[in-house]
């Protein structure tokens, strides 16, 4: 078991992109050689211990290290980008970017995530204890295919276009979502427990998204195919009378998307 | 300027049918010379090709580098760029892009593989200024573009009243007036209808309007070609792209220019060859493997390229490129919008689609090959099978037709299937069975040499488009564009392909106009190419009736006259082609 501890230094002025903070990438590493890779802040690349003191206690292989960022990192992009194992636990709010395109391991925030949280996903958990933004668990701007394994649980609310182009894996927001969730989804499961605006599951051709809470316009392309009681989603089981859509139909002639949408 | 030495390389120059034998080059004032004096080879610089090959510089003649197209390809792909970046040197720009990569990143991209000249396949009229623009902020390569002409309002015009001198005469003022390089034709007769949301599918039904045929469009264009006597001959994109069975219009569409004879009436200084440098064929066809695919459906597709493959092997009036598929992504986009309409409604992804007022049209759509596929996989097998299949090298160039079958950074997977019947068969283990079980390449076991390699990488581009005149060779007097790449020819075992991947995707050293540009990848001079077009000439008289009937029609443009020529400053190191002599200028018979 390794800790590296990371301890921010003051307020960050333009943002920086910090991909190399990773458990796996910062494993195995001396202090004074995390402090030596380099981020990048606007054109210039600037040394890591620039902006945070490092800490490291004990040694251990990478899945057995735990980053852990004592503070505020919300102008830190990229955290915990591409990482495959280990574990990053962040006591404050995290940037833009958090554990993107993440294939193993898990991270934990206790303050709020920025927007593209978790995007293009492949595996690994995600915990987000706040809020988080735009565009979580999603693909890139221009591509139709999003995240495709793993995990992301989001305790707070979250903003537009939640797992848009999601083929796998499972997202679930315990507050409300904006405009957009769902949109472009051919596979894997998204579960909102709040209520959600517009546009939930447009264009989708695959998968499953639940909305336990209401929504504001539904989305017109999709058609009632049924009533469940309590169904269950993968390893989730809801409680509840549930009404099921399919859709989109504005996409497809042939959509295989599900909608659970709770009454009452 | 320099002189350079590049001594003892295995060279391997068709056009002066020297295999493999080991030489010196020297290249003097940016030219190949047989020699230079003893104080010269004292200040020259020396490069070692001991153990390596040397080539002319890489030649591509059709690829979508540059233009509206392309550029509403990278707008629409954002995705495309994001993994795909090259940071910026004290030298050398940044860039991002995989299969549309930015001006200057393509560039450096084609340098580094070894290229030294690439035309950009299709310029349409309208669009020159922002063609030259792209081709003007393109660092190293030299540069052209063919102009499409194949729904042209006043050509198919002309060509329905039969008037072939004019039709000359509006040919002959589009080039010079847009710059362009030659003359492409694309989907002839069907681009106009596609502005009625139809296409024509054979080549004898009459269009919308102008109630001309495909038919009298190739003929009446491949005339035009020969009459004015450009440096390339006509550049096809035949009817159906892209449909089971369209094999046999590929076939029908190239009979008709037989018996055309090749006119090269280009006022230009030639360097020394062994061969003939000058171009033999009246049609060059596009991207092949797109227009030779058999079966009557997509369940029975089959590849059709023995169709197309046993009629180029009779004749001597075609050279056709491949147009192959290495897998992976691409961005199709053409000159032929019905044709990416119909992608468009088989793989649902996002589609842009443009018409080009009197002139032509144009789509764009992004395009996954997959190994999984039996599509895809024929469609891989087709490629080879065109260049394996047609037996003189001299008919056959190797394209991507990039970024439509895959990216030109593909290249040299493409030439180790070429070269090694191994990489092939490794591949057939990889990709659906239809891609053997519907071609003949599992049962193909040519493997081409490095001379073949040569010939369709650089020396037949260039004698196929008529700059056989200073590129594509190494005589004396050509272009001092030479590429060296780690490959002993010596000890090279086609088995071992991976070796050939390598070699050819970085070349050990690229020469350009005898500077030293790239060398293991790193990029050492940024020099800016030359812009190639033609300027052919016809009477006065002819071309005065014919200005007539341009501005009278003008009125249906959304531009002004004034405004539709691409001003002399859009071009960096113009050369201007001149075609004809005004004594030989075309007028009426």
């Amino acid at each position: 078991m390794a800790e590296v501890l990371l301890q921010p230094k003051g307020k960050i002025g333009i943002m920086i992109e910090a991909e190399v903070i990773r458990a796996d990438t910062l494993a195995k590493k001396r202090g004074e050689e995390i402090e030596r890779l380099l981020v990048w802040q606007g054109p210039v690349q600037l040394p890591l211990g620039d902006f945070f003191e490092v800490e490291v206690r004990g040694t251990g292989q990478a899945e057995e290290t735990v980053v852990v960022i004592e503070g505020d990192v919300s102008r830190v992009k990229r955290i915990g980008q591409g990482m495959k194992t280990g574990k990053i636990e962040i006591l404050g709010s995290a940037g833009m970017h958090l554990g993107a395109e993440m294939a193993g391991g898990s991270i934990l925030v206790r303050g709020d995530a920025g927007s593209w949280a978790g995007m293009e996903m492949k595996g690994g958990l995600l915990q987000i204890m706040g809020n988080a933004g735009d565009h979580v668990g999603c693909s890139y701007r221009g591509s139709w295919r999003g995240m495709t394994g793993g995990q992301i649980l989001i305790e707070g609310n979250a903003q537009s276009q939640l797992g848009s182009g999601l083929v796998g894996g499972q997202i679930v927001v315990a507050g409300n979502v904006e405009s957009f969730c769902g949109i472009r989804q051919n596979g894997g499961l998204v579960l909102v427990k709040g209520n959600a605006v517009r546009g939930a599951g447009a264009e989708m051709t695959g998968g499953t998204l639940a909305v336990l809470g209401k929504i504001k316009h539904f989305s017109p392309g999709f058609v009632e195919a049924g009533r469940e009681e309590s169904p269950k989603l993968g390893d989730l089981q809801l409680e509840g009378k549930f009404a099921r859509f399919s859709g989109d139909y504005a996409i497809s002639k042939n959509p295989k998307g599900v909608l659970y949408c709770k009454e009452g | 300027m320099a002189t350079l030495i590049i001594r003892n390389g295995y060279v391997f120059d068709p056009l002066n049918e020297i295999n493999g034998d080991v030489k010196d080059v020297f290249i003097r004032n940016g030219k190949v010379v047989d020699d230079l004096s003893g104080a010269e080879e004292k200040e020259a610089r020396v490069i070692d090709a001991t153990g390596k090959t040397v080539m002319p510089g890489g030649v591509d003649s059709h690829a979508h580098v540059a233009g509206a197209k392309v550029n509403a390809g990278r707008l629409m792909r954002p995705e495309d760029h994001y993994k795909s970046v090259r940071s910026r040197t004290a030298l050398t720009h940044s860039g991002s892009g995989y299969t549309i990569p930015s001006v200057y990143k393509q560039g450096y991209d084609y340098a580094v593989m070894g290229y030294t000249t690439v035309f950009e396949a299709a310029m349409p009229p309208l669009e020159a200024r922002h063609t030259h623009e792209e081709m003007r902020a393109t660092p190293i390569v030299d540069m052209g573009a063919y102009l499409v002409l194949g729904n042209n309002w006043f050509i198919m015009r002309y060509l329905k009243e039969g008037d072939i001198e004019k039709a000359a005469a509006y040919a002959a003022w589009m080039l010079r007036t847009h710059k362009g390089y030659g003359i492409k034709c694309v989907n002839p007769a069907g681009v106009e209808n596609w502005g009625w949301a139809q296409n024509v599918h054979s080549l004898d039904e009459p269009n919308i309007h102008f109630e001309v045929t495909a038919r009298e469009v190739i003929r009446g264009l491949g005339e035009v070609n020969e009459l004015l006597g450009l440096p390339n001959s006509l550049h096809l994109h035949a009817n159906n792209m892209g449909h089971p069975g369209n094999w046999e219009i590929t076939r029908n569409s190239l009979q008709i220019l037989e018996g055309l004879k090749p006119q090269n009436k280009t006022n230009v200084q030639w360097a020394e060859t062994k061969m003939d440098a000058t171009r033999k064929q009246t049609v060059y066809l596009a991207h092949a493997q797109f227009n030779s695919f058999g079966g009557t459906s997509w369940r029975d597709f089959c590849s059709g390229v023995k169709g197309v493959a046993d009629y180029v092997n009779q004749v001597d009036h075609v050279v056709i490129d491949n147009g192959a598929v290495p897998f992976g992504p691409g961005t199709a986009m053409t000159g032929d919008g019905p044709a990416i309409h119909d992608l468009y409604m088989l793989s649902g992804q996002k589609w842009s689609n443009t018409d080009v007022e009197l002139e032509c049209g144009s789509g764009v759509i992004p395009y996954t090959y997959l190994k999984s596929s039996p599509i895809n996989s024929v469609q891989w097998a087709m490629g080879l099978e065109l260049l394996l299949q047609i037996k003189d090298p001299w008919k056959t160039i190797m394209t991507t037709d990039h970024p439509n079958g895959g990216v030109f950074t593909q290249y040299p997977k493409v030439i180790a299937w070429l070269m090694s019947r191994k990489a092939r068969e490794d591949t057939f283990k990889e990709c659906h069975p239809w891609a053997s079980a519907r071609s003949s390449l599992a049962g193909i076991e040519r493997e081409m040499s490095l001379l073949e390699i040569a010939i369709v990488t650089r020396a037949n581009q260039a004698r196929t488009i008529g700059i056989a005149n200073r590129k594509g060779h190494l005589g004396t007097g050509a272009d001092g564009d030479v590429t060296v790449y780690d490959l002993d020819p010596t000890r090279l075992d086609v088995n071992d392909y991976s070796k050939i991947k390598r070699a050819f995707s970085q070349a050990e050293y690229t020469v350009k106009e005898g500077e030293i540009v790239v060398h293991r990848g790193e990029i050492l001079r940024v020099p800016d190419g030359r812009r190639f077009y033609s300027t052919p000439f016809v009477d006065e008289t002819l071309e005065k009736e014919m200005l007539a009937d341009v501005k009278e029609w003008f009125k249906y443009y959304t531009i002004g006259y004034a405004n539709y020529p691409v001003p002399d400053k859009y071009l960096k190191n113009p050369v201007a082609i001149q075609v004809n002599k005004p004594l030989e200028a075309v007028a009426r018979r």
